[in-house]
């Protein structure tokens, strides 16, 4: 996916407004915006609140800035420079993640994203970008170049498969309708678990449709709210902690209304995993089920 | 210029004492700097970044002088329901950036004059620091990449009043030799008397090439009332009735 981000920030970035940052990463990905943009993108060094601190100053002169890093080094490494300098003053940065969920496996817990969303859907302007796939991707990316404004983009490490490309329009707390099954029972996922999510609903929810939200965060919640009470049983599937993660917010969602949707929620057992593995050996072990 | 100066101390401690509000010492000590930075410096265009926020007073009180912010607004100061945050705060015009959490004032800062430099754009970006600052990672972070980048057009004055919340500089986190590590660090650097007009003026218009230039101004934390200058117990206290009418009257008599 990292590959496929560039290349669309490139295509997208023909006016001289956008900006890239960096912190000493990102080798054999940036290469083609460095490219085309060399007075455009900047090498922060190994300091990532200077880096988030930059990356405010410079989207308060009217540009768009991406900061591109791995999950753990651009969220709770400076998460004062972000609830302050960027959420507070509602300033167009998007902050890229690369290694959702436990996707640096082998890194060690360090470098695992499990709590990143707790962190950043508590910002009240952030938005959360969590694509399943490259069609998401695309689809945020220009939702982000029409609606300039803090986010998050929670990118997964592995490149995926070139599908057909199909259009599709996102928008904060739309769903996305990857299989048709059950109007009123539903899997919803956010971020890259579809291959995941599809094997369990083979095991155990055969007959439900699955949905994905790639656009979350405070600000969705009253459109996502509106949504869930269209279904009956809606069971979330993430590759995040489940305290702070996409199920809990769900069902932030519909605290104090009478809506009655049933949320269960599928997620990485809440717990510092203290072994290395692949992905999917960790995922396997870990994971939702 | 003294009537200036001698508005801003008067109404700081006016309504430091209607407040009840803390940091009146750190807010004297950079009257002179502010008010030869908004009445002889800042063009249409430049930035000016209060990284010490909590001196929110200070900034409010040239911002009312300058006619950007007016009466009523400067007088809601400590009331419920007023803009005037306590630590700065851009929603009030005039301000261009909110700070009160220590060390974030400068890279946003250096992310400006990145901007501005590769833009080939002639602003000049100003950031005023506290001493306290000295201790924060990104300071130096921010220096290292200032000065890597050759950001000529951002200056960095430093309030070296001496005394940061809970004591001397000296006696919590010794930062000397500052001057000889902010040169390491490949910043001009010159070192003035922050109280002094024409000294900040100077060294606020001194040509700067190639470099990050930083002002170290040796002040007084609560320059202009004798009784607070130098005592540390005006970083948070407030003056009472006595003390408002005694520093009234300094403040007149010095500042005639």
């Amino acid at each position: 996916m990292r590959k496929l981000f560039i290349k669309q920030l490139v295509q997208n970035s023909n006016k001289k407004k956008n900006y890239l940052l960096i912190n000493d990463l990102g080798y054999n990905v940036i290469e083609p915006f460095k490219k085309k943009f060399p007075d455009r993108i900047f090498n922060a060094g190994v300091s990532e609140q200077n880096m988030m601190g930059m990356a405010a100053g410079i989207a308060s002169e009217k540009c768009n800035v991406f900061v591109y890093s791995i999950a753990n080094f651009s969220t709770f490494r400076c998460a004062e420079q972000i609830r302050n300098d960027i959420d507070y003053h509602k300033l167009p940065v998007t902050i890229v993640s690369v290694g959702s969920g436990v996707g640096y496996g082998n890194l060690g817990y360090t470098h695992h994203a499990l709590q990143d969303y707790a962190l950043m859907r508590s910002f009240p302007n952030m938005l959360i970008l969590s694509p399943g796939d490259n069609n998401e991707l695309i689809g945020l990316l220009d939702y982000i170049k029409k609606n300039p404004q803090p986010s998050y983009l929670r990118l997964d490490k592995n490149e995926h498969e070139e599908i057909k490309f199909k259009k599709i329009t996102v928008s904060p707390g739309k769903i996305v309708k990857l299989i048709n099954g059950n109007k009123k029972k539903i899997i919803l996922i956010t971020g890259c678990v579809q291959n995941l999510a599809k094997n369990i609903r083979l095991k155990k929810y055969k007959d439900y449709s699955l949905y994905s939200m790639p656009i979350w965060g405070m600000l969705a919640k009253s459109k996502a709210k509106s949504i869930i009470k269209k279904f009956d049983e809606i069971i979330t599937i993430e590759d995040h902690f489940y305290d702070g993660g996409f199920g809990s917010w769900l069902k932030e969602c519909i605290n104090y209304t009478n809506i009655k949707t049933k949320i269960k929620s599928k997620y990485i057992r809440s717990e510092i995993i203290n072994e290395v593995g692949s992905k999917e050996y960790l995922l396997k072990k870990y994971g939702p089920k | 210029m003294n009537k200036i100066i001698r508005n801003i101390r008067t109404n700081i401690l006016n309504l430091t004492y209607k407040a009840k509000s803390s940091h009146i010492g750190s807010c004297l000590s950079i009257v002179e700097i502010l008010a030869v930075l908004y009445t002889r410096i800042l063009k249409k265009n430049d930035r000016f970044i209060l990284s010490k926020g909590h001196a929110a007073l200070a900034l409010y009180c040239t911002l009312f002088e300058k006619k950007l912010i007016s009466s009523k607004i400067l007088n809601s100061f400590g009331s419920n329901k007023t803009i005037l945050m306590n630590h700065v705060s851009h929603k009030v015009n005039g301000v261009e950036f909110s700070t009160g959490s220590l060390g974030h004032g400068l890279p946003v800062a250096v992310g400006k004059a990145l901007k501005f430099k590769m833009n080939k754009e002639k602003n000049k970006v100003f950031a005023l620091l506290s001493d306290g600052e000295m201790n924060e990672g990104t300071t130096w972070e921010s220096l290292l990449f200032a000065s890597h980048h050759k950001l000529d057009n951002l200056t960095i004055i430093i309030d070296y009043n001496k005394i940061q919340s809970m004591d001397f500089v000296h006696n919590v986190i010794n930062i000397e030799p500052l001057k000889t590590k902010l040169l390491s660090f490949g910043c001009n650097v010159y070192e003035i008397n922050g109280h002094n007009i024409l000294a900040i003026s100077r060294s606020l218009t001194r040509k700067n090439k190639n470099k990050p230039k930083i002002i170290i101004a040796n002040t007084i934390k609560g320059k202009g009332i004798s009784f607070m200058e130098n005592n540390n117990l005006w970083h948070y206290k407030n003056p009472d009735i006595k003390e408002l009418n005694t520093g009234l009257n300094e403040i007149k008599n010095r500042y005639a």
